[in-house]
C-alpha cells in the first residue's frame, strides 16, 4: 500500500466520523428546534393570556378567550385511570411471562401482548368509538351507575363516550410497553436470589411480592414512567372517544377532551393566529410535560442500569 | 394454627397465579377484539372499486380509496428515504466512534428523550417549520414529519445491532488495512443486516400507522397525488374524516382503510419479528 493511498483513508475516516457525528447532532437540532419554534409560533397567545392559559376555564374560539384548563384536565384525568389499570394489570402480566407460564406459552403470549402494541392508534379509535364505547355504555357505566351511582365520578348519563372510556383504552395501549419492560425487569433479577426464596419454602407471589419486586422496584417505576409518558401524548384514539367537549366534570361518564385530543380536532379549524397560538401553547405544554417525564425516566433509567452491573 | 397459615398461603399464592393468568387473557382477549372486528366489518367495504378509485361524496355510489393508498404508500416511502439514512449514520456515529464520547452519551439520552415526544407534537413543529413558511400543507411536509419519529428508533436499534458484531470481526477487517468506513460498510452493516431490517421494519410499520402529524402536515384529498408539494391523501386521516362524519358509507369505507392499515401493519411488524428470530443464529 502506498502512501498516498493511506493519506487518503485517512482523510476518508475522517469525513465518516464527520458525517456520522452531523447525523448524530440532527437530534440536538430536532429537541431545541421543536422548543423554538412552539414558543415562537405560541408568542401571541403567550403575551395575550400570561399565566391565566394555565388557569382558565373558559376556551371559546368566537370571543378569542382560551384556557387551558379543561385540556390539561382531560389529559391528568385519562392518563391516571389508564395508570391505576394499566401498571397493576402489567405487573401481574409480566409475573405470568417470565415466572409462570412454560417458557413456549409465555412466548405465545409475549407475542400477542406485543401485537397490541403494533396496532395503530387510529385502529384503537375506531374499534373505540363504534365498539367499545356502546359496549361500555350498556354493560359497564349503566350497571356502575346503578350500584356505584352515589359515587360523583360515576354519576351522569351512561353514554359510552367519555373520560373512563378514553381510559380504559389508554390502558390497553399501553399495557404492552409497560408489561414487556416489567418483565425485562424481572428476568433481570438473578435466578440465585428467587432459588434462595423458593428455598426458604416461600410461594411463587411471596418469592415476588418479598424478593423479585423490592430488587427490581426501580426498574418497574422506570417502566411505568414510559408507560405515563405515552399515555399523556395519545392521541388518535383518545380523539375518537372522549368526546372532546371542553368542560371539568368530576363524573368520569362525562365527555371531555385533551391536550393532544383538541389538537387533532381543532387544528385545521384555526382561522385567526390567535386561536392558532393559543393551540400551539396547548401543545408547548404537552411537550414540556412530556419532556420533563422522558428526562427522568431516562435519568432514573440510567441510574438502575448502574446498580444493576453493580450489584451481585 | 400452622396449618391454616399454610392454607392461607395456598390460597393466597393461588389466587395471585389466577389473577396473573386471567390478565394475560384479557390481553389477548383484546387484541382478538380488535382484529376480529376490524376484519368483520373493514372485509365488507372491500371490493374493485375500493381498491382503484377516487372518494365520491357521501350518497353516491361505487367510491374508493386508491388515492389514498397511493398517496400513504408515497408519504412513508419518501419518510424512510429520509429517515433511515440519518437513523443509521446516527447509529454508526454512537456504536463506532463518540458512543462513550459525552457528545455519544448526550446524542442517545436525546434520542431516548425524542422517542417519548408525543407524535402530535412533532407534527405540529414541522407545521411550523414547512406549512407555514410555504403556506399550504404537503405531503412533502408529512414526510418529514414522520422521518423524525423513524430517526431514534433506527439509530437506536442500528446502535445495538453494530454492538452485538463481536469485535473480533471489526479488530480483523482493521488489521487488514481497511478503513473504519468500508470496515463499516462492508462488515459491520453485512453482519448485522437482518437486525437492522428489523428495527427499519418496525418504525415503517409504525410510521404507516401514524395519524396525529399527518393531520398537521400532509392534511388530505379527494384527487390523486400529483405533486408532494401538494396536500396529499392518506389513508390514516381518511379514516380519521371518514369516521367523524355522519355518513354511513363512509364510514364504511372507513372501516375498509381501517382493515387495510391493519393487515400491512401487523403483518409488517411479523415479518420483522420473523427475521429477528432467524438472525439471532448467527451470532452463536
Amino acid at each position: 500500500m502506498t502512501k498516498k493511498n493511506i493519506g487518503a483513508h485517512a482523510l476518508a475516516d475522517r469525513l465518516f466520523r464527520f458525517v456520522t457525528g452531523t447525523a448524530a447532532a440532527l437530534a440536538f437540532v430536532i429537541i431545541a428546534g421543536i422548543f423554538v419554534e412552539l414558543v415562537r409560533n405560541s408568542s401571541l397567545s403567550l403575551r395575550e393570556f400570561g399565566f391565566e392559559f394555565l388557569y382558565s376555564l373558559e376556551w371559546n374560539p368566537v370571543k378569542q378567550t382560551f384556557g387551558a384548563v379543561s385540556s390539561i384536565y382531560g389529559t391528568l384525568v385519562s392518563t391516571c385511570i389508564a395508570m391505576i389499570i394499566a401498571v397493576p394489570m402489567s405487573l401481574v402480566i409480566a409475573l405470568f411471562l417470565a415466572e409462570l407460564a412454560h417458557p413456549t406459552l409465555s412466548q405465545v403470549v409475549g407475542y400477542g401482548i406485543e401485537l397490541l402494541a403494533a396496532i395503530p392508534s387510529i385502529i384503537y379509535g375506531m374499534w373505540g368509538l363504534f365498539v367499545f364505547a356502546p359496549f361500555m355504555a350498556d354493560h359497564v357505566e349503566a350497571p356502575l351507575e346503578q350500584w356505584l351511582g352515589f359515587l360523583p365520578i360515576f354519576r351522569g348519563p351512561p353514554m359510552g363516550i367519555g373520560m373512563l372510556t378514553a381510559g380504559i383504552i389508554l390502558a390497553l395501549m399501553i399495557l404492552p410497553f409497560v408489561s414487556a419492560f416489567m418483565r425485562d425487569v424481572f428476568n433481570m433479577v438473578p435466578g440465585v436470589v428467587k432459588e434462595a426464596g423458593y428455598g426458604m419454602g416461600a410461594t411463587t407471589w411471596e418469592v415476588t411480592a418479598q424478593v423479585i419486586i423490592p430488587y427490581g422496584i426501580k426498574g418497574l417505576v422506570g417502566a411505568s414512567f414510559i408507560g405515563l409518558g405515552r399515555a399523556l401524548g395519545e392521541t388518535m384514539a383518545v380523539t375518537f372517544v372522549i368526546g372532546n367537549s371542553h368542560s371539568v366534570s368530576a363524573s368520569l361518564f362525562h365527555a371531555g377532551n385533551s391536550i393532544a385530543s383538541t389538537l387533532a380536532n381543532e387544528f385545521t379549524e384555526a382561522s385567526e393566529p390567535l386561536y392558532l397560538h393559543a393551540l400551539v401553547e396547548l401543545g408547548l405544554i404537552l411537550f414540556i410535560i412530556t419532556l420533563a417525564i422522558q428526562i427522568i425516566a431516562q435519568l432514573w433509567l440510567r441510574r438502575l442500569g448502574k446498580s444493576i452491573g453493580g450489584g451481585l | 394454627m400452622r396449618l391454616r397459615r399454610t392454607m392461607y398461603r395456598k390460597i393466597l399464592n393461588q389466587t395471585v397465579n389466577l389473577t396473573a393468568l386471567l390478565s394475560a387473557c384479557i390481553g389477548l382477549f383484546f387484541l382478538a377484539w380488535i382484529i376480529v372486528e376490524v376484519m368483520k366489518r373493514g372485509i365488507t367495504a372491500f371490493n374493485i372499486d375500493f381498491f382503484t378509485k377516487l372518494p365520491t361524496p357521501p350518497g353516491v355510489e361505487g367510491g374508493g380509496v386508491a388515492n389514498a393508498f397511493i398517496g400513504t404508500l408515497v408519504i412513508t416511502v419518501i419518510s424512510t428515504l429520509i429517515g433511515v439514512p440519518v437513523g443509521i449514520l446516527s447509529g454508526v456515529y454512537l456504536s463506532e466512534f463518540g458512543g462513550k464520547s459525552l457528545l455519544g452519551k448526550s446524542v442517545r439520552f436525546t434520542l431516548n428523550v425524542i422517542m417519548g415526544i408525543p407524535s402530535i407534537i412533532v407534527g405540529m413543529f414541522v407545521y411550523t417549520l414547512i406549512v407555514i413558511p410555504i403556506g399550504h400543507f404537503s405531503g412533502f411536509a408529512g414526510s418529514v414529519a414522520l422521518a423524525i419519529i423513524i430517526v431514534p428508533v433506527v439509530a437506536r436499534t442500528t446502535e445495538d445491532m453494530l454492538n452485538l458484531v463481536p469485535p473480533s470481526l471489526r479488530e480483523s477487517a482493521l488489521a487488514l488495512g481497511a478503513p473504519h468506513w468500508k470496515t463499516t460498510i462492508s462488515i459491520l452493516f453485512r453482519a448485522a443486516k437482518s437486525g437492522m431490517i428489523t428495527g427499519i421494519l418496525l418504525a415503517t410499520a409504525r410510521i404507516s400507522g401514524e395519524t396525529a402529524p399527518l393531520l398537521f402536515t400532509a392534511l388530505n384529498s379527494p384527487y390523486w397525488p400529483s405533486s408532494i408539494n401538494q396536500p396529499t391523501a392518506n389513508l390514516t386521516v381518511t379514516i380519521f374524516n371518514y369516521a367523524m362524519s355522519p355518513f354511513a358509507e363512509w364510514q364504511q369505507a372507513a372501516w375498509g382503510a381501517s382493515l387495510l392499515i391493519m393487515a400491512t401493519v401487523l403483518a409488517t411488524t411479523l415479518t420483522a419479528r420473523y427475521i429477528a428470530r432467524e438472525s439471532t443464529s448467527w451470532k452463536t
